[in-house]
């Protein structure tokens, strides 16, 4: 032990942050609530800065490094303990969860300044960190579980914030419970892994699986773990089926959807994925599932976003869409790829939520984009901040999302991973849908930041609709500069961002993969060791070729993206009149993806009101209708036999003599029998 | 000390009892000071236990063995012989925690005949500690019905409207349950001398100074099947189990609990909810077990035992969902819980029992927080009716954080203490069958679905009801009611370790009785579907 890179210590420092501004923030001043609640994230990132340093420097087979803290369960002859993990994979989380939390805490001073709260809105924020930090730190399931439920806690409490409004509270309620729903298959699957490997520590797990081959030939228990996890991620990670629950929460303040619900907590689900890769890598089933979720989420989850005039709501659908890439990323093998789309999406998700925060901030809290228009000039550095962000979200290169989502498509395209499962055929099907998905991406982007920044201010009198307070009267003013300093760096993070995984192809040579290959290389192992033994190593010819298919791909995905930006040019700059007339034409489709598929309505009547309906039958009818009735119907019964008895007992002498005579004769016929028989 | 100290715990309450008999019914608050003094001491006098016990932890057995067998009456053979293992400390904490809790909740919640109530909330808290104690089937019943008394005058005559429908159906719904229960002890006394032995009720043998293992009555159990039959074994079973299953309550004998909370003062509540229930758990867990394990093991019985708890889980859950009540609402709550503790319990194996037994200690510790919770609004409004609330946490922020906590811990939220028992109990569930835990992980879904949509309710939006703007917040006293359950809650989940360490020794004999294969073929499990290729794939130790 010659370095110790003092892990407990980041974790722990938001903990303390959130323990001071709960037990003593109502009696802080706003600026010393403001010290604790940026400082200790502030202090976690700064040591997550130097354990990066270190981490680098660690010889190779100290990595992963653990750190032991305390034994925590020990029961029948399972065992675990509260340690944490660092290797290339969490470090990254580390450095982003860290970092762009830093970044939203400081957003968070000047964006919640008006609020009630304020110290508790900071205390739930730090606690959100101290969670997270454990999913991502924790050492083997059970710990990382405690980070997944934990962050779900924060969730519902920024979420529910606003706890006034009736919509936040239900939102909130919903996240749980959906996550709930998802957290049903974690559980299985951690149940599963005792079961067979008695262990839940990843080291352990990996090494036993490690021994075991590939399931090509059938659904075997490493699909059944792999598929129990995946329900997890779908929960925490918005997929389908259960992705219900994102939308909804944006009720919560701005900085809690881009901290919470777009850069970090909605990524656990891929964290999990990729950090299981040894499991799911061994199950060419479970791979496809997750690749042909991942693929449905990312396109369907477009399409409604291309409709919402929301400006949240519109990014929320954009999050969904851009984590379905990052599941078919892991659907594809590709882990490392959908752990950088990750940390590019964490930059320009982050920076977009945050300017469209700047923008309702400037608004006086409108969220329309129909009442928006033409702030480009009133908002300048929100303006060209959000330009970095959508520019590199739709996939224009070299900004941070063309490289990440260039890498996911060229995986998809070219993978041999699901091979046992499916032909080629559902490589160009993922690959298609996945085009198709970046051409709307590029499309309700700059929809959106058309709408935003162009042509006229359609709001009218901003007092029309706004608070009411002070400022609401003000014409559109730019945010403070706390708010806007984050802004800059994170526009300056989507657009360099994407340079540590410059492809091959395209003369780089993908550092970042290379960075987590230790992580991932298991899953070319299980390749290796299950299928593609013996086979040739690809020749110079063919990496020639397969150079030029990359490239080509390449073009086409840079070609939907200025499609997207054309359409979106056309629509709602040049043409301001098309919509309208293309809805008219669409009718009730375009109606049915504005309103989202009808899936909440769906949900509602296929889960929530059964569910109801049986717990009201369960306690109306067969609680007090069946089980108590019959409870108090043997009272009852018990209390005729026994008052029926009393009155025999009446004292009448000739009722006596009666009973003796009555009684006298069935012992004479008794006998009678008795003799006769 | 050590040697008296289970009489010292067990007495002080009764000797507060025989104090306050003797101050004048109209010095209330004379009367209040004793009994939370004797209350109070009750539970100091029980810490020193802890580390007494911790270092006799690997001490097979019962240890701090008090009295002998056959002492007390011994023309029958009933004796004072009490001493506690692993299982019955943690419970025995937990009561004295609990009633001083309770008693000092009472305060001012009680303001009628106070002399009586704290008389006979001290008797109860004897009554339920010396179920925890006896080691003698005549003692521990005479505690078992000691106890019953108690409870009865606390819901009959400090009840809400109802009081005395819910009293008698409590009590006579226990009592049956009661009765098959002596029937089931007689049967085993009386066996035991027919099998040539001297009468006596004590189940245990006095192995040395303060300690005892399993015997007495118990050591010619094992004959009944060869003696009687193996339908006998069921029938003593299924005796014991009524009387058991009713206290729990497990699905179907629980319409007793919602009323009996529905009427009961809080304390009354917690009490009911913290530690009787618990009786229920614990005589299956002590009797029903080791004593009948050819039943216990019975593929048909077994299958009904989990089925009921499954049930309970489930239908406890959605019952409370679409309660109006909130201590109703707590009271189904309670049926779910108790599923799970039941459902550890008949898996039958270390992960489970102990996970069982750890449960229970959470339900104590979380649902009787959360029934203090009810009373602190029900005295400040005198209703439960949770369409009356609303916005709480804006008029009471302090009060509402609490009751985030112990929702939380309650919904078995990791890291607090009730997702470790779920987890563990689930988990020892899974090792038996993955069906049963496919079906009562629904229980974890829906306890966040109740309990989050009742904190919403309550809590949330804006305060629309005029009589809710000026609740104040907790005071001191509740407080202090609330910070040792808060403390709990996160301790039992970050660090229950020791609880575990405490629970391996006395969960290990009894699974060593009722399935002695156990213990070999364990750890064989972890190998047994590895790839042939891989020979039994061993666990390595993590550091």
């Amino acid at each position: 032990m010659t370095t110790n890179l003092h892990l407990w210590l980041i974790p722990l420092l938001p903990l303390a942050g959130a323990a001071l501004n709960g037990l003593l923030g109502r009696g802080l001043s706003k600026r010393a609530v403001a010290i604790i609640g940026v400082g200790f994230p502030g202090a976690a990132f700064a040591w997550a800065l130097v354990v990066a340093s270190r981490f680098v420097a660690l010889p190779f087979e100290r990595i992963p490094y653990t750190e032991y803290i305390l034994p925590w369960i020990a029961a029948g002859s399972f065992q675990a303990n509260i340690a944490f993990y660092l290797d290339q994979l969490s470090l990254v989380m580390l450095l982003v969860v860290t970092g762009v939390g830093l970044l939203i805490h400081v957003y968070s001073v000047g964006y919640m300044e008006h609020e009630g709260g304020y110290y508790r809105f900071f205390a739930y924020l730090n606690l959100f960190m101290f969670f997270m930090l454990m999913l991502i730190l924790a050492d083997n399931y059970l710990l990382m579980f405690v980070g997944w439920e934990g962050v779900g806690l924060a969730s519902y409490l920024l979420i529910g914030f606003f706890f006034l409004k009736q919509s936040a509270a239900n939102a909130g309620k919903k996240a749980f419970i959906v996550n709930r729903v998802g957290d049903f298959g974690f559980l299985l699957g951690m149940f599963l892994l005792i079961r067979h490997f008695d262990s839940l520590n990843f080291a352990d797990v990996f090494k036993a699986v490690s021994h075991y081959p590939v399931e090509t030939a059938g659904a075997g228990l490493l699909t059944a773990i792999s598929l129990l996890l995946m329900v997890g991620a779908t929960g925490k990670s918005a997929q389908l089926p259960l992705y219900v629950w994102l939308p909804d929460a944006m009720e919560g303040p701005t900085p809690v959807s881009a901290l919470i619900h777009a850069a970090t907590m909605v990524t656990a689900g891929i964290y999990m994925i990729a950090r299981s890769n040894p499991l799911f890598s061994r199950s060419p089933i479970a791979l496809t599932v997750v690749a042909v979720i991942g693929c449905l989420t990312a396109i369907f989850a477009a399409t409604i976003g291309m409709t919402q005039t929301d400006i949240k709501r519109v990014l929320a659908y954009s999050t969904i869409s851009q984590l379905g890439y990052m599941f078919m990323a892991c659907g594809v093998a590709a882990y490392s790829a959908g752990i950088f789309h990750l940390m590019t999406h964490a930059f320009f998700k982050a920076l977009l939520f945050l300017c469209a925060g700047s923008v309702i901030h400037a608004l006086s809290g409108e969220q329309d984009m129909r009442r928006m228009g033409g702030l480009r000039k009133q908002i300048p550095w929100t303006f060209w901040t959000m330009t970095a962000g959508t520019f590199a979200i739709a996939g224009f290169p070299p900004l941070a999302g063309f490289f990440s989502k260039d890498e996911i498509l060229w995986k998809a395209w070219s993978t041999t991973a699901l091979r046992s499962v499916a032909g080629p055929a559902l490589n160009y099907t993922l690959w298609t849908l996945a085009l198709l998905t970046a051409g709307l991406t590029s499309f309700y982007m700059f929809r959106l930041w058309f709408l935003t920044f162009f042509g006229e201010f359609r709001g009218g009198s901003a007092d029309a609709h706004g608070h009411g307070d002070a400022h609401a009267s003000h014409s559109p003013h730019e945010s403070p500069g706390i708010m806007l300093g984050p802004l800059v760096l994170l526009a300056i993070l989507s657009v360099f961002g994407g340079w540590a995984g410059v492809p091959h192809a395209l003369g780089g040579s993908n550092r970042f993969d290379q960075f987590l290959a230790p992580v991932i290389q298991s899953s070319s192992e299980a390749m290796s060791a299950g299928q593609r033994a013996g086979e040739p190593q690809p020749e110079a010819a063919e990496e020639h070729a397969e150079r030029n298919a990359e490239l080509a791909l390449t073009a086409a995905s840079v070609g939907v993206a200025a499609i997207g930006f054309g359409f979106a040019w056309l629509f709602y700059f040049k043409r301001r009149d098309l919509p309208a007339r293309v809805t008219a034409v669409l009718g009730g489709i375009y109606d049915t993806v504005r309103d989202k598929y009808y899936v909440d309505e769906l949900y509602h009547a296929l889960f929530v009101r059964p569910i109801v309906g049986i717990s009201n039958f369960f306690w109306r009818d067969i609680d007090v209708g069946v089980i108590d009735a019959t409870v108090n119907g043997a009272a009852h019964a018990s209390q005729d036999v026994s008052d029926s008895l009393r009155r025999m007992q009446s004292g009448n002498i000739r009722s006596y003599a009666g009973w003796i005579a009555t009684g006298a004769a069935l012992v004479i016929v008794y006998m009678i029998w008795l003799g006769a028989r | 000390m050590q040697n008296h100290i289970l009489s010292i715990i067990l007495l002080t309450p009764l000797v507060g009892a025989i104090v306050l008999l003797f101050v004048p019914k109209e010095n209330k608050n004379a009367i209040r000071w004793i009994a939370n003094l004797f209350a109070l001491g009750g539970f100091v006098i029980s810490l020193p236990l802890v580390p007494w016990f911790w270092a006799k932890v690997d001490q097979p057995g019962f240890k701090f063995v008090e009295g002998a067998a056959n002492n007390w009456i011994p023309s029958i053979g009933a004796g004072y012989l009490i001493g506690i293992d692993g299982i019955s400390f943690l419970l025995i904490m937990l009561t004295t925690l609990l009633g001083w809790i309770s008693i000092l909740s009472s305060w001012e919640a009680i303001q009628d005949r106070v002399k009586e109530y704290y008389v006979w909330f001290l008797i109860l808290q004897t009554g339920m500690l010396g179920v925890f104690m006896a080691l003698d089937f005549f003692l521990f019943y005479v505690f078992w019905e000691v106890m019953l008394v108690p409870m009865y005058l606390l819901i009959g005559i400090w009840g809400g409207p109802r009081k005395l429908y819910a009293a008698i159906k409590f009590f006579l719904y226990t009592l049956v349950g009661s009765v098959l229960l002596l029937l089931g002890i007689l049967f085993l006394y009386f066996h035991h001398h027919a099998m040539g032995n001297p009468y006596t009720f004590a189940f245990v043998d006095v192995t040395g100074a303060g300690t005892a293992a399993m015997g007495g009555v118990w050591a010619s159990a094992a004959s009944i099947a060869t003696k009687w039959g193996l339908k006998y074994v069921i029938l003593l079973f299924i005796a014991f189990f009524v009387g058991f299953a009713i206290k729990v309550p497990m699905f179907p004998f629980h319409t007793w609990l919602p009323d009996a909370h529905v009427e009961a003062p809080t304390a009354g509540s917690v009490i009911l909810a913290g530690v009787l229930l618990k009786m229920g758990t614990y005589g299956l867990i002590r009797f029903s077990l080791p004593f009948f394990p050819a039943a216990a093991m019975h593929p048909t019985v077994r299958f009904w035992m989990i089925t009921l708890s499954i049930i309970g889980i489930l239908y406890g859950a959605l019952v409370s969902l679409m309660q109006k009540d909130m201590k109703k609402l707590v009271a189904y709550s309670s049926v779910s819980h108790l599923g799970f503790c039941t459902l550890g319990l008949f898996a039958l194996n270390p992960l489970g029992l102990s996970g069982s037994v750890l449960q229970q200690l959470n339900h104590g510790v979380s649902t009787g927080a959360l029934f203090l919770i009810v009373g602190i609004l029900y005295e400040r409004r005198h209703t439960r009716e949770i369409s009356e609330y609303g916005g709480i946490a804006s008029v009471m922020p302090v009060y509402a954080t609490i009751t985030l906590i112990m929702f939380m811990s309650s919904l078995g939220l990791p890291p607090l203490n009730g997702f470790m028992g779920e987890f563990t109990i689930l988990g020892g569930a899974f090792m038996e069958n993955r069906v049963w835990v496919f079906w009562a992980v629904w229980g974890v879904v829906l306890g966040a679905a109740y309990l989050l949509w009742l904190y919403q309710r309550v809590f949330f939006g804006p305060v629309n009801n005029p009589k809710n703007q000026n609740l104040p917040d907790l005071t001191t006293r509740e407080i202090a009611t609330f910070v040792p359950l808060v403390i709990l809650a996160v301790a039992m989940g970050v660090y229950p370790k020791p609880i575990f360490r405490i629970l391996q020794q006395p969960v290990e004999t009894i699974v060593k009785i009722v399935r002695p294969s156990e213990y070999g073929t364990f750890n064989a499990h972890a190998g047994e579907t590895a790839p042939p290729a891989q020979p039994a794939a061993t666990p390595e130790g993590t550091r």
